[in-house]
């Protein structure tokens, strides 16, 4: 199986196909609702982001907290719908990679193919074994949003499967 | 004589459910997908289900939780007439379900305001569902309820002296409509019969009757296997992604209903089905 060394970029999103399983490998961030709804409402009220997301991917997760001298608790993917509204404001600011489970809106497709994006889908339901995935995980933004904060995480061998592009 | 049950005693059983259901999947879900796996003609959709397989197996050794979704905690009491319970039965399940979350490291899931949506942090409060029944003994039952499918769930009044193939259609069109958010393989809760609300409940007590057993009641039995066989056509497969099982199986539960009409509910309920009881 192909592995991908993360952050994404035009030409490694330009080399796999729709339906192709690959092996991500690298850093990524999480977020979900709330964190989606705050950086939106920044990027139309033209506030700096807590992150820079150009060049980004994020895996629509909450995960369960990590126990003392692990990485992370459970994380697997939440639902990627409920973050339609806000993905193509975040692709437009340079977001390239989405990761979460289940289908799209035909909107947040065709902004996905315009600008040259792609969204994986991995495993609902496999928290436990995802978790076993991630090397690192740090909270870089919206810690009070406890779940939902923004995390850096770093994966080894992460499975996912080409959704859109 | 009555019997003098400790709250004390409801709160330990609380807790010791709300593990057991988060990290230990249901036996007959296990089995369930082992033998889909065992039959999936598909090569990805079989390692899928591997996958899955193998995620129940990393969570009960670890005692990590099955989903990080851990939930909002659903308990349903049976408590019989001659039973009197002592102390605060209702913070006597608030401590069981904190406790269980904090000490187990569970996700809390829940906001106080539905519209505000703080985090309190605790989990809680439960939902609570009582019901008196005959005897001395307290059924105790956790159900843990994710919202990924929480979400996908329907609910439709229809008109009386509708078709049972009507009723089918609208569960094959929420599957497709929702499928492949809702964690497939899945199994389908459906509630007939009732009122509005009785038909939810149902659609939710449907899925605890263990997966692979059929209706009693023939031509009911009939509807679930008319379920089961189209919504495994419809190519949502194991994590949605085409081909393969979506629906590991369908329960459906009815109840007297009103001259004018026809309550149906549609409950999808994941592979991470969870729940767990007791007996005292």
């Amino acid at each position: 199986m192909k592995r991908i060394e993360l952050p994404l970029t035009k030409d490694i999103i330009a080399g796999l196909r729709l339906g192709e399983e690959v092996l991500l490998n690298g850093p990524m961030l999480t977020g979900r609702d709330a964190a989606h709804k705050r950086l939106v409402d920044s990027i139309n009220s033209k506030k700096a982001l807590p992150v820079d997301i150009k060049g980004e991917t994020i895996y629509y997760t909450g995960p369960a907290p990590a126990r003392p001298g692990e990485i992370i608790g459970s994380c697997g993917p939440t639902t990627s719908s409920r973050m339609d509204p806000f993905t193509p404001t975040l692709i437009k600011h340079g977001l390239l990679g989405m990761i979460g489970k289940g289908e799209r809106s035909k909107e947040v497709a065709f902004v996905i193919h315009r600008y040259g994006a792609i969204y994986f889908v991995t495993i609902g339901g496999a928290g436990a074994y995802l978790s076993e995935c991630v090397v690192s995980n740090k909270v870089i933004a919206y810690e009070d949003l406890g779940p939902e904060a923004i995390s850096r995480i770093i994966v080894k061998d992460f499975p996912v499967i080409v959704f859109l592009k | 004589m009555m019997r003098i049950v400790k709250a004390d005693i409801i709160k330990d059983v609380i807790k010791r459910l709300c593990v057991k259901a988060n990290i230990k999947l249901r036996p007959d879900i296990l089995l369930a997908l082992k033998s889909a796996r065992d039959k999936e003609r598909f090569f990805r959709s079989r390692r899928i289900l591997d996958i899955i397989i193998k995620n129940a197996s990393i969570a009960k050794k670890k005692k990590l939780p099955i989903c990080q979704d851990t939930g909002m905690v659903v308990v349903y009491l049976k408590i019989g007439q001659d039973v009197i319970i002592k102390g605060d039965l209702k913070k006597a399940i608030d401590c069981g379900v904190e406790e269980a979350y904090r000490e187990y490291y569970f996700r809390k899931s829940i906001v106080s305001d539905p519209l505000l949506r703080k985090n309190t942090s605790t989990n809680l409060p439960a939902i609570i569902y009582t019901e008196i029944c005959p005897g001395r003994k307290i059924k105790i039952k956790v159900a843990i309820k994710g919202f990924g499918c929480e979400n996908t769930s329907r609910t439709k009044m229809f008109l009386p002296g509708t078709s049972s193939s009507t009723i089918e259609d609208f569960v094959i069109d929420t599957l497709k409509e929702v499928g492949s958010r809702s964690c497939p393989p899945v199994y389908i809760g459906v509630g007939i019969g009732g009122t509005l609300d009785k038909a939810v409940a149902l659609s939710k007590e449907a899925i605890f009757r263990p997966i692979g057993k059929f209706s009693d009641i023939p031509h009911i039995a009939k509807m679930e296997k008319n379920i089961l066989s189209r919504v495994n056509k419809l190519g949502i497969g194991p994590g949605g992604v085409g081909r393969g099982i979506t629906a590991l199986g369908v329960s459906i539960l009815t109840y007297p209903t009103h001259i004018a009409g026809l309550p149906v509910a549609v409950y999808i309920s994941c592979h991470a089905t969870r729940d767990a009881e007791e007996s005292i």
